[in-house]
């Protein structure tokens, strides 16, 4: 009997393959749309759209966190050519989030929406990471990239400030459980170390 | 006759819970008279093996002009959006968790400073009063609310059966602590049991209902069978859920949600627009069922039922007393 193996599917191919990863990354969203055509969005669905759409934006975020430690730990390139979709699905999800709140929860009421993210520090975390996101990206084409060389580089680290930023939203919002915030803060704290340690070695090998 | 029912009105009944009795038997007519009467007279220890049977799901309940004209939460909704810890963290969670939960049999202790603690099942509750229908909007602390057709009947029949002492000047309840049965009290979410508190006054206010069931049914598990507070001006995390125990106490007693977080939860927890809280909105709120496009609704200061209860704080600064 041969044995089970992953090559066999190429599961490789298949992971960095950008169809494939671009039609899982959609999914969330079509089933949001599934359920609400069948009236299955909880009794509270706006909260429900906001809560899904928030869990997708961190989710995706932290998969796009993980592509360049796998180059590090294990010497896989091809993962690399997701970074700009994966980011892009980041931003979509985000602004799915956002449009939620101002539109179907605020009703775009700018009074209330000002008051709300004054007095609710977990709504101004996540104004201010969303509002970092906007730069990203806008400047997520090529002519971009050429354009700002090294500065973009540098201003495409504010995605670590973003993840940061948007674990401590979800963390604020929740009542009492925080398991599933403090899932997300420890896998964000590994990647970010993975990437704090790997400077360091190179610190350690370039001469002096 | 039942000697429960010979007590002489003690001090600590107020009058307008012996003028709104009288009240709503003026209003009910001849038919309700009737069957009061009947159900008052109707000796407690004269249960038979009959009467102990399972309830059948549906209650004979008066209805009341309370909430007339509000339009209902859906059955549904009401019954699959619960914040009820003890079946899981998830509001989505208790209608599942709950299923099995058992309510019968049921007792309920009263203690603390009362003249004598007594047990009381909850077939012997049903008695107490004549059940009465009670439409009550509901505002959650997260800044949604509901509209739902309780079944119940006055706390303050309860509290008059127990007979608390002049010392008693709160109510504690206390909530089932069962780890078997409740799945959520293995995750230390909370010190279980949950516990809720009323000052006397807000306990004996008419407003105040001992819930057993909702929609003409018995209470489903999920929203805190067998037995439930409903404090109507409150916020929702005031209505304990399948109570164990009323302990009336001289000092205010500490609830789950102020050890929890004094800051964000206080004693009184009265639904305030003007007294924002860290989390969510306060001065608005989102009624449940009211569909994906519909807008928020301004959130009234004690959740629209200032007459019936504004008097008791008077004097009280309720921003600080929050």
């Amino acid at each position: 009997m041969r044995a089970f193996s992953l090559k066999s599917i190429n599961l490789d191919g298949y992971l960095t393959n950008k169809v494939f990863v671009f039609s899982i990354a959609i999914l969330p969203f079509l089933r949001l749309f599934y359920l609400a055509h069948n009236n299955k969005l909880t009794a509270h669905p706006i909260e429900y759209l906001e809560h899904s759409t928030g869990f997708w934006t961190l989710t995706i975020l932290l998969v796009l966190l993980f592509l360049t430690p796998i180059r590090q730990l294990f010497k896989l390139n091809k993962q690399i050519r997701l970074r700009r979709m994966l980011g892009l699905f980041v931003f979509f999800y985000a602004f799915l989030h956002v449009a939620t709140y101002l539109w179907l929860d605020y009703d775009f009421n700018y009074d209330e929406i000002a008051k709300d993210v004054i007095k609710h520090p977990r709504i101004l975390v996540g104004f201010i990471a969303f509002v970092l996101l906007l730069p990203l990206a806008a400047t997520s084409n090529n002519a971009s990239i050429k354009r700002l060389g090294a500065d973009w580089v540098k201003l495409h680290k504010l995605v670590y400030l973003v993840a940061i930023l948007a674990v401590t939203h979800f963390w604020m919002l929740v009542k009492r459980d925080v398991s599933e915030p403090m899932v997300f803060a420890i896998v964000l704290f590994l990647l970010l170390a993975v990437r704090v340690y790997f400077k360091f070695l190179a610190k350690l090998a370039r001469p002096s | 006759m039942n000697p429960e029912n010979d007590i002489a009105p003690s001090d600590i009944t107020p009058r307008e819970v012996f003028e709104s009795r009288r009240d709503f038997i003026k209003k009910a007519g001849v038919g309700l008279i009737a069957s009061t009467a009947l159900l008052l007279n109707c000796p407690i220890s004269a249960a038979t093996p009959k009467n102990t049977n399972l309830p059948s799901r549906k209650l004979k309940a008066i209805s009341t002009a309370y909430g007339r004209g509000e339009k209902l939460t859906s059955y549904e909704d009401v019954t699959s959006y619960n914040n009820f810890y003890e079946f899981g963290s998830d509001k989505s969670e208790p209608v599942i968790n709950a299923k099995l939960f058992k309510t019968q049999p049921w007792t309920l202790t009263v203690e603390g400073e009362v003249r004598k603690n007594k047990t009381i099942a909850i077939e012997d509750i049903l008695k107490l009063a004549p059940l009465e229908e009670r439409i009550y909007r509901m505002r959650c602390v997260e800044g949604w609310s509901m509209v739902i057709p309780w079944v119940g009947l006055p706390l303050s029949e309860l509290i008059k059966w127990a007979e608390p002492t002049g010392n008693a000047k709160y109510v504690e309840f206390i909530s089932l602590e069962d780890k078997q049965q409740m799945p959520g009290q293995n995750i230390p979410l909370i010190d279980w049991p949950y516990t809720e508190g009323l000052r006397m006054d807000e306990a004996m206010n008419p407003l105040t209902i001992l819930a057993v069931g909702l929609y003409g049914e018995v209470l489903p598990n999920q929203n805190g069978a067998p037995l439930r507070l409903v404090v109507p001006w409150k916020y929702g995390f005031k209505g304990a859920k399948s109570i164990v125990s009323v302990r009336f106490t001289e000092k205010q007693p500490v609830s789950s949600w102020m050890k929890i977080s004094p800051k964000e939860y206080g004693f009184y927890a009265n639904v305030n627009p003007n007294v924002e809280h860290p989390r969510w909105s306060q001065s608005t709120e989102r009624r449940i069922g009211s569909g994906l496009f519909s807008s928020r609704i301004k959130t009234q200061m004690f959740n629209g039922y200032a007459d019936q209860v504004g008097h008791m704080y008077s004097g009280v600064d309720l921003k600080r007393n929050f």
